[in-house]
């Protein structure tokens, strides 16, 4: 119907003599369907140029969308006081300790055990709360591409939480390395792989165990709050997205406590192993099941990357097929 | 230019929307209309891509609304108020979507001020009124200057100034050439905003004509005739009478009669000539809203049933469909207000209630309960009760 090069400025355009562009008397009503005659205009086309949209335009909405709404501060405001806090609640209580073997930055996994449900919690109300009050309607009539609407969800959260959760678990590494690292222990009371943790006497933590629980830790963190994305697109209700959630973190390892003392030995130890909360321990040194770990660290991580693309992709799929 | 073809939608069981096709022009209001759960909002979601229909398919200007380069610069949307996150403020919101269709900020400001929300932009949505809402989404709508504009019960919470507001701006953007589809349940709000007309019932489509057309097609002008109480002759003599002379007369619940098709001077003319004497002769006209209900009558999935308070008396349905084949004039629940059966005229001040015709469907196929009716104190036999007599 409109064509841009029909638009002229300022008036709008009636012309009544345009009879044959339209297919007039083709209604097909049972009662009453005659065509109506009259009421033909030229179609309107907008002064300002139509651009092409990209993920550019829906990574700056969703910005604007994170930063403006009081979830996002409350969040994240929690799960750093939860961090640093206990974080140096840990640090007094081993500090005053002496003569401990454990990883100097340990300590600050316990904060981040609890403080990653606030970042599951904002995961899934990035996108639930769309659904929640409605706002998902107005969204994708304002741009129908849902997959774009979904990356760009997905990397403005990741981004936030992923820096969020680096400053507050670097701030509590420093704590931990300040307050545990320098104790005085004996070279020989650790294993053979953590030999260079001791400097001169000294407990110290390696580059390494600096790279786990600062980057690693924040990456763990924000991988699981985006799973919680994927798991709040597919479900589209807040609180059943972040009972699901809770139930991946906290049912393996006490299903996994439980059955160890039973005949399922195998899988009880297979539940620990790869339980999500291992894994953030693992990323600290202290891996929940003694002896050689079948993951590092870094495999923890790569477990849990693969796990929450699979989910985004099954979240993509649903959303791109359901109504909304 | 939205066009539909053959749409349908699905939901399990139940149909919500049936083989829809229609058109829906540039430069005019086009009012979609149909009682609650018709499938009006269903169509609507249709049109923006949130549904996908099960069979057939609607376009905007030839394209699917997911096919559309930015959709929110060629269509804008208001569907139903408050689909926004609460906690955000008004500024904000429509932020967002500005940055999603690479919309400067100052438009924003620009349609805060266009629906009257400046002073309120910086709030959180969530304290607004229905009203508020409404504007807030109209803003939104109104956002990318788009050609096509999609309203859903638009006046829903507004003030008589909001309500006048919405109706000048509607006819304001169709003038300036755009596409302007505009639902509502209210046949009322609709003539006084639309220019055309589609009417859909149970997800189907019942009329697609202009306004001025549906008027003069279904406000049919009659008169109300009354013969004196208690004299049955007279108005068998009358009802024939005027049944030959070429009219349709149709029996009123408190035993007026309803005489279309002919002036009022001939039905004068013809009763004096017949010797029957008048106690009333007044002319009517069935409203636009009459007419609509009487179009969708067999369509209204959500119907209140008269407590009748007896249980006894067998009270024939209509005919499912559409009530449109000749009389039936205010069945079931569409009674206009002041045409309620009434006892008054009778002076059985303390009669019980008697309606013998409420409900039903006037003649058709109703069977006047015998013997159970509670005799009337006087002797008036009230209305007749024959159902001979109403032709």
């Amino acid at each position: 119907m409109s064509t841009p090069q029909q638009y002229q400025p300022g008036a709008p355009v009636q012309d009544s003599s345009q009879g044959p562009g339209f297919p007039v008397g083709q209604q097909s009503g049972p009662p009453g369907g005659a065509p109506a005659p009259g009421a033909q205009v030229a179609g309107y086309t907008s002064p300002i140029p139509v651009k092409k949209t990209h993920l550019g335009h829906s990574l700056l909405s969703e910005w604007t969308k994170i930063r403006t709404v009081r979830s996002t501060m409350w969040t994240l405001a929690v799960m750093f006081l939860l961090v640093v806090g206990i974080g140096l609640l840990t640090a007094m209580a081993l500090g005053s300790s002496d003569g401990g073997t454990t990883p100097v930055l340990a300590g600050g996994q316990f904060g981040l055990l609890l403080g990653q449900i606030c970042v599951i919690t904002l995961g899934v109300l990035v996108i639930s709360s769309e659904y929640g009050t409605g706002m998902i309607r107005t969204t994708l009539a304002a741009s129908s591409s849902r997959g774009r609407m979904l990356l760009a969800k997905s990397l403005v959260f990741f981004f936030v939480a992923f820096v969020t959760t680096t400053l507050a678990s670097t701030l509590t590494a420093m704590i931990q390395s300040s307050m545990v690292g320098g104790q005085q222990v004996d070279p020989a009371s650790l294993p053979e792989d953590r030999q260079d943790s001791v400097e001169n006497g000294k407990l110290i933590a390696t580059s390494d165990e600096w790279l786990d629980a600062t980057v690693g830790a924040g990456l763990y963190v924000a991988l699981i709050g985006l799973l919680a994305l994927a798991i709040g697109a597919m479900l589209r209700h807040s609180a059943g997205a972040i009972t699901t959630m809770l139930g991946v973190i906290l049912v393996p390892p006490i299903a996994g406590s439980i059955m160890l003392g039973t005949g399922l030995k195998d899988t009880a130890e297979a539940l620990l192993e790869y339980s999500p909360m291992n894994g953030l321990s693992t990323l600290f040194g202290t891996p929940m099941l003694p002896g050689d770990a079948a993951l590092s660290g870094t495999g923890h991580l790569g477990l849990l990357a693969g796990v929450t693309v699979a989910a985004l992709i099954g979240a993509y799929a649903m959303l791109t097929s359901r109504d909304v | 230019m939205i066009e539909a073809h053959g749409l349908t939608k699905r939901y399990g069981a139940k149909t919500a929307v049936y083989n829809l096709s229609f058109q829906v022009r540039p430069g005019s209001v086009t009012g979609f209309l149909g009682p609650n759960g018709s499938g009006k909002s269903t169509t609507m979601r249709m049109i923006l891509g949130l549904d996908a229909p099960s069979a057939g398919q609607v376009t905007i200007g030839g394209r699917t609304f997911r096919q559309l380069p930015n959709a929110a610069r060629q269509v804008g949307a208001l569907l139903d108020a408050k689909s926004i996150h609460g906690g955000r403020n008004a500024r904000n919101h429509l932020l967002t979507l500005a940055q999603l269709a690479g919309i400067p900020s100052r438009r924003v400001d620009e349609v805060l001020g266009v629906v009257g929300l400046q002073d309120v932009g910086r709030k959180r949505s969530g304290g607004f009124s229905l009203g508020m809402g409404q504007r807030l989404g109209i803003a939104a709508a109104l956002l990318g200057d788009p050609h096509v504009l999609l309203f859903d019960e638009p006046v829903n919470g507004l003030d008589p100034e909001g309500i006048l507001w919405v109706r000048n701006l509607m006819k304001k953007l169709a003038a300036e050439g755009r596409t302007v589809f505009v639902s509502s349940h209210l046949m009322s709000e609709m003539a006084q905003t639309a220019d055309h007309l589609i009417v859909i019932g149970r997800g189907q489509l019942m009329a697609d004509t202009s306004v001025s057309e549906f008027i003069s097609q279904n406000s049919v002008d009659f008169a109300r005739v009354r013969t004196p109480e208690g004299d049955q002759q007279q108005r068998e003599k009358l009802v024939s009478t005027l049944g030959e002379a070429g009219a349709l007369v149709e029996s009123e619940e408190d035993g007026a009669l309803k005489v279309s098709r002919l002036p009022l001077p001939r039905i004068s003319d013809l009763a004096h000539a017949a010797d029957v004497r008048l106690w009333e002769l007044s002319p009517h006209q069935a409203s636009l809203e009459e007419a609509y209900m009487r179009l969708t009558q067999g369509a209204v999935d959500y119907r209140s049933t008269e407590d009748q308070r007896s249980g006894l008396q067998q009270v024939a349905q209509p005919a499912p469909g559409y009530a449109q084949q000749g009389g039936m004039p205010y069945g079931n629940g569409a009674l206009p207000p002041g045409q309620q059966p009434m006892g008054a005229p009778y002076g059985h001040a303390g009669a019980p209630p008697q309606q013998p015709y409420a409900g039903a469907s006037g003649w058709q196929g109703y069977y006047p309960p015998q013997g159970q009716q509670p005799a009337p104190p006087q002797t008036a036999p009230s209305a007749p009760t024959n159902p001979e007599d109403h032709r």
